[in-house]
């Protein structure tokens, strides 16, 4: 039982989901706090809901259909579509820490929404501009989330164990934007990133490899072989770009 | 005068554009690479013979994908 529930591949499941629901719901959440701040409240919790609504009917939607696809073929899929994902975020991770690409600084993007929200005029009872904004900041980070949480839970055939894992983020990154405001900044998002990246391109490897039946020796401990082999090439990627471009500004990977 | 898409066109020409943004965007290279990959697998494990030579070549090619990614942006960032 007690193996069960720490296998490699729940543990990295619950991982990637995890890392990777924080790290969107942190943007999502920059963006709820300035439209709070800037429009109140009502109209931006309004946008909040009716977005966590969309996501979790895409969810309920998507969810059970999917486990009907044949196993091969939905490994292979949705293995590919990880390993692409995965590379993506990683891609942009080592860029971000060499200094080739912008951090994703939340003090700024805060300090842009609610000079953008300031100039649009105040309206008067329900505040369409607040829920839209505050709608579409929530839906479109969260759609990346339901992605993972779909691919990832219908895949390990674990679905109701990643939607509780991303609802314990949403939760705590909530609770937590709540206490700390607006300083969102000093989350380490580029780290996180990173170690998303690593887990969404092991779990793709797997699975591509599992629905083209490949056999994996030691099967779920190739999981464990994988992140450690992603870790150390990110890593040693990451010393290189530095080394070629040695006069940008770094941030911690 | 050009007469608007029907709703279940621009519906499917959205999705089709989310997916593409989402799985192609500004990397094709690491799109075409993990179709290339996939071939590549496919055709060494198609009948058993060759899975160690599969296993290796799968993460192999996932790490070469992604240092031909970083190199191609390293090159854009240096003009």
């Amino acid at each position: 039982m007690i193996a069960t529930v720490f296998s490699p591949g729940v543990v990295v499941l619950v991982g990637a989901v995890f890392l990777a629901c924080t790290v969107e719901m942190v943007e999502a959440l920059t963006i709820v706090l300035a439209v709070g701040h800037t429009r109140g409240w009502r109209s931006a919790l309004e946008g909040v809901g009716a977005a966590l609504i969309a996501l979790a009917a895409l969810v309920a939607g998507f969810g059970p259909a999917l486990v009907h696809v044949p196993l091969n073929w939905l490994r292979l899929v949705v293995g590919g579509v990880l390993l692409i994902f995965g590379m993506q975020w990683l891609r942009k991770a080592i860029l971000r820490s060499c200094g080739l690409k912008a951090k994703h600084d939340e003090d700024e993007i805060y300090r842009k929404k609610v000079a953008e929200l300031k100039a649009v005029d105040a309206a008067v009872g329900r505040d369409r501009v607040a829920f839209v904004v505050a709608f579409k900041g929530v839906f479109l980070e969260g759609l990346e989330v339901v992605i993972i949480v779909l691919t990832l839970g219908t895949s390990a055939h674990r679905l109701s164990l990643a939607i509780v894992v991303a609802a314990i983020a949403v939760v705590i990154v909530s609770t937590a934007g709540v206490v700390v405001a607006r300083q969102l900044s000093r989350v380490p998002e580029n780290a996180m990133k990173t170690s998303v990246g690593v887990l969404l391109v092991t779990y793709g490897t797997f699975w591509v490899g599992e629905g083209l039946k490949v056999t994996w020796p030691g099967n779920d401990v190739m999981l464990v072989v994988f992140v450690l082999l992603y870790a150390v090439v990110t890593w040693l990627l990451i010393l290189f770009m530095r080394r070629v471009h040695p006069n940008v500004n770094t941030v911690a990977p | 005068m050009e007469s608007k898409p029907s709703l279940p066109v621009r519906l499917l020409k959205g999705f089709a554009m989310f997916w593409w943004d989402f799985l192609v965007g500004d990397t094709p290279e690491l799109f075409v690479a993990v179709v290339f990959t996939i071939g590549v697998v496919a055709l060494l494990s198609l009948d058993g013979h060759f899975n160690a030579a599969a296993a290796i070549a799968l993460p192999a090619l996932a790490v070469l994908a992604l240092t031909l990614s970083l190199w191609r942006a390293s090159r854009a960032a240096r003009k």
